[in-house]
């Protein structure tokens, strides 16, 4: 049985991820006004378009290249000693401390709860009729699925190929496919979880939503 | 107080608040007086301790309209903006039921239209003679403000309003009737999605360039690209409290004061920006880019001055007259008439003039408008150009006429026949030439020292030789001098290596080996690599580009950047060839002012479109850049939209092949006229083209951009252009076009 208090207390304890940001390539260094505990803004933007806080320069052959933040969060830790010096690729440069979003946490929660049927290939999904009908009359939850059930349709450039699923049985929890949508090799069509943990996701992804406070 | 004089009050406090709304602040001390009195004189009617209500109205009235005629004296240039734009301001529809006597919309009606900013009707003018009733047809096309109302989008037009103003046009053209534009826009509503802003607009003008009935626009609020898209017409009238400008005074602030995103000018920067535009009716007049001024009432025509809308009727009926009678072909009687119709005294509603014309005079109609742009802002340009050249150039083109008159309308048409002639006589002579040089040639054969140069030619090995181009490029950027490596915009999303500047600049040619970025090249790169080494002829040096309005600052400007590019404007035209293919070309360098269009530009590329008809080449227009229509020229720069846009009709029409190829950045109003009415628009990879930018477009529409939004592989997607090239293929992709698209003379028909 799924112990939601457990999981929650555990990301609860550790709300954070840490960052470390690196060189990508050999170069000078000559970090810009940052402070530690100063707090930092990732890429911004709808499309993300706006770069995140300036964290240094990089400089090599006299191209110097600014290094963003990547992600929202609280700089924990400055390498001052490289100040100035000739850096190897691949050495820490700052540490960022990133507090989970809401988002995150539920995706974090769902990939452990959860089994994610992958796509084969590229292709445009659909439920079979008999789900689809189910799907429609009430929602994805209430249809079970089992190993080798004919579940979808693939179709490829008007050619249309049933796809059975493999996996644990369960019922669909979350559907991650859009009508008339292509969809990419290996990104999830749905999310599957055993019917005994229906309720307790949904309690969890609850709390998540209303007691994960975002700062 | 009876109903009346409520709605008389109401109708006094309305304009109490006009005063107040278009001085912004400025003469408080009046619109208190006025709000004194008036609250006075409401409590008194409220209270009934009036003696006689209506002449105590009239007083107060009195004195609204004295002071109305006293703040008239001290309007600023930004005072009329606020008249233009405020929702009392009279609006397309009030012009329509007040000036025409009968109309029917048909573009749409309110907001169930295509583009309810635009508004169409078919209208209807009375005239009578004697008993005589004449009813004569126009089609009214123009931009609806709609007194404020909000999905008229303050007479913001998008492309598809624009597509649906030409439809309506070429209606018009069919019928034979005329066409009375009414501008009333801020601008155009700056969106890429198809048509797209600037094709769209850049269609319009070319259309209009070439419509074969009368146009008159009357203008109010002329703001650039939207205006032009619907006023390029053989008669321009102002209403004299309007503007008509290139950018708006908040557009030009914004520039001036360098603010960026969406901080606001001080509204003294505003307003000082407008006084330098010089917008004004007056100010238009004395350049020649309207007709006429028609005058409004104190502080600008609100729909209640009947007196004003009776005035505009009898000048549009007039202008149109006096475009139709400019259409005859006997002088005497066109001087006649044109007097009879210019003599203000004259009602033109009791006078009739026909306003279908003629096939020969629809013909003259086209040429004489072609011809009155053509001519407009040559003074604002400064032709450096010595006296001698000058006289030395007209009588060369005035002698050459004769010679290109055979050599194309007589000698080409009857080639065939003359070659073969030529052949024939040729053989005979050769053949003579053969028999009578026999005995000769038998003495020389016996002669020592003669090498047969044929024979060993034909029977030797061939070797390999060295190519002319085997240094790939003629002239190589000077940044490759310079040891650095450069980062490509792409690295994040490809991967991209740095790339190293000797490199890039010199054999890379400026393009990213990993992903194909182009990275922006001098003008001169592509002079010296697209064309055959040695065959470019620059002409029109001389031409200048000066500060024509006098804005302040701007001169210096202007020499710094002559200084910096060692170019005397933002257009270079020159005669080049590509592997013997001649032709004339247009180069709008982004190194000069951003490439911007001022007099200068706009006079050069004019020259350059007659020199390429005239000598029957095709002509490139290679747009390394330009940033748009110069705001430091004010009108004068807006108006090298239509008038090269007609250069360019004229050209295309007597056969030309007009090419474009965009680099770098394409924005604006040289894209949205003369660049965009291209049928033949290419680009070169990693370029952006569009009407306005993203910061624009955020500020005018509240859309947020998406990055990449104006790239080459959009415009493409849209339909905007016809195909996307690689800088490295340029030359040959040049010839290739025109050997294809131009054909075996590289002039069509």
């Amino acid at each position: 049985m799924l112990d939601i208090s457990k999981l929650l207390d555990e990301i609860k304890s550790s709300p954070y991820r840490e960052i470390t940001v690196t060189a990508q390539h050999t170069g000078k260094i000559a970090f810009a006004e940052i402070e530690t505990g100063a707090r930092v803004r990732g890429p911004q933007g709808q499309w993300k378009e706006m770069p995140g806080t300036k964290l240094c320069t990089l400089e090599r052959e006299r191209n110097p290249k600014p290094v963003y933040a990547p992600e929202n969060g609280e700089i924990c830790r400055i390498h001052r000693e490289l100040d100035g010096r000739f850096v190897e690729a691949g050495s820490p440069l700052v540490v960022l401390r990133h507090k989970l979003t809401r988002d995150e946490v539920q995706r974090i929660i769902l990939q452990k709860t959860l089994y994610l049927f992958p796509a084969p290939e590229r292709a445009k999904y659909y439920f079979t009729p008999e789900a689809d009908k189910k799907i429609r009359a009430s929602d994805a939850r209430s249809v079970t699925v089992r190993n080798g059930m004919e579940l979808f349709i693939m179709s490829r450039m008007k050619r249309e190929v049933p796809l059975n699923y493999t996996g644990p049985d369960g019922v669909i929890y979350e559907v991650y496919f859009k009508y008339n949508k292509n969809l990419d090799v290996g990104a999830p069509l749905v999310g599957i979880c055993p019917p005994e943990h229906l309720r307790a996701i949904q309690t969890l992804v609850m709390r998540v939503q209303t007691e994960w406070t975002e700062t | 107080m009876d109903n009346n004089i409520e709605k008389y009050l109401q109708n006094l406090r309305d304009r109490l608040t006009y005063i107040t709304d278009i001085f912004a602040g400025k003469h408080s001390d009046s619109a208190a007086l006025l709000e004194e009195k008036l609250s006075a004189f409401s409590a008194r009617a409220r209270s009934g301790n009036c003696e006689d209500e209506y002449a105590e109205l009239s007083t107060v009235e009195g004195l609204v309209a004295y002071v109305e005629r006293r703040l008239e004296k001290t309007l600023t240039p930004m005072d009329c903006v606020r008249v233009v734009r405020h929702p009392q301001r009279i609006c397309l529809r009030d012009i329509l039921e007040n000036v025409y006597d009968n109309f029917t919309e048909v573009g749409g009606q309110d907001e169930h239209s295509l583009d309810p900013g635009m508004l169409i009707a078919r209208a209807i003018i009375t005239r009578r003679r004697g008993k005589k009733t004449y009813m004569q047809s126009v089609m009214v096309i123009g931009q609806e403000k709609g007194h404020g109302a909000e999905y008229r989008n303050g007479g913001s037009v998008k492309p598809w309003g624009n597509a649906k103003a030409l439809q309506y046009m070429s209606v018009a053209e069919t019928e034979g009737i005329p066409i009375h534009a009414y501008v009333f826009t801020p601008g155009s509503y700056p969106v890429e999605d198809y048509p797209g802003a600037a094709q769209q607009i850049a269609k319009n003008i070319y259309n209009m360039a070439g419509l074969r009935v009368p146009v008159i626009a009357v203008i109010s609020e002329g703001g650039s690209g939207g205006a032009e898209a619907i006023g390029l017409a053989d008669r321009r009238l102002m209403l004299s409290h309007g503007y008509y400008s290139v950018i708006s005074p908040e557009g030009a602030a914004a520039i001036e004061g360098r603010l960026r995103n969406g901080e606001r000018a001080t509204p003294e920067l505003i307003e000082r920006c407008a006084a330098n535009l010089k917008m004004l009716a007056e100010d238009n007049l004395k350049f020649g880019y309207v007709d006429r001024i028609i005058q409004e009432p104190p502080l600008g025509a609100r729909p209640w001055h009947f007196d004003f809308f009776r005035s505009l009727r009898q000048e549009v009926i007039r202008a149109t007259d006096e475009v139709v009678i400019s259409t005859r072909k006997m002088p005497i009687l066109r001087g006649l008439a044109l007097a009879r119709h210019r003599n203000p005294e004259n009602d033109v509603d009791s006078l009739h003039i026909r306003w279908g014309l003629s096939g020969a005079a629809k013909t003259r109609l086209v040429r004489r408008r072609q011809q009155k742009f053509l001519r407009l802002s040559r003074q604002a340009a400064r032709d450096r150009r010595p006296f001698l050249t000058k006289t030395a150039t007209a009588f060369f083109d005035w002698i050459s006429k004769p010679w290109v008159v055979f050599k194309y309308d007589f000698y080409h048409k009857h080639q065939r026949r003359i070659s073969t002639l030529m052949e024939e006589v040729s053989n005979e002579i050769d053949m003579l030439k053969y028999r009578l040089l026999t005995p000769w040639r038998k003495l020389s054969r016996r002669l020592p020292g003669r090498v047969d140069n044929k024979a060993k030619e034909l029977t030797a090995l061939s070797s390999w030789q060295e190519d002319s181009r085997s240094r790939r490029w003629n002239y190589i950027s000077p940044r490759y001098k310079t040891d650095r490596t450069l980062t490509c915009p792409n690295s994040e999303s490809y991967g991209c290596l740095d790339l190293w500047g000797p490199d890039l600049f010199a054999e890379f040619a400026g393009v990213c080996s990993h992903c194909g970025y182009h990275f922006p090249m001098e003008p001169e790169w592509y002079v010296n690599n697209v064309f055959d080494a040695g065959s470019v002829f620059e002409f029109n040096s001389e031409i200048e580009a000066g500060n024509p309005l006098d804005y302040p600052g701007f001169s210096a400007l202007v020499a710094q950047a002559k200084k910096k590019t060692g170019a005397k404007s933002g257009c270079m035209t020159f005669e080049a060839r590509i592997d013997n293919i001649k032709m004339v070309v247009v180069m709008l360098m982004g190194t000069f002012r951003g490439g911007s269009v001022g007099a200068a530009e706009g006079y050069k590329f004019v020259e350059a479109a007659a020199r390429a008809a005239k000598k029957r080449y095709p002509l490139l227009a290679y747009v390394h850049g330009t940033a748009g229509i110069r705001i430091q020229e004010g009108t004068h720069g807006v108006i090298q939209m239509p008038r090269c846009t007609v250069a360019v009709r004229r050209y295309i029409e007597a056969g030309g092949l007009y090419m474009v190829l965009y680099d770098t950045n394409s924005f604006a109003g040289p894209v949205a006229s003369f660049l965009g009415c291209s049928p033949y628009q290419f680009a070169v990879r990693s370029s952006n083209i569009g009407f306005a930018g993203p910061g624009v477009i955020k500020e005018t529409t509240g859309m947020d951009i998406p990055p990449k939004y104006h790239r080459s592989y959009r415009a493409l997607s849209r339909g905007h252009i016809q195909g996307i090239w690689d800088r490295r293929q340029i030359r040959a992709n040049v010839k290739q076009a025109l050997l294809t698209i131009g054909g075996r003379n590289l002039y069509y028909r």
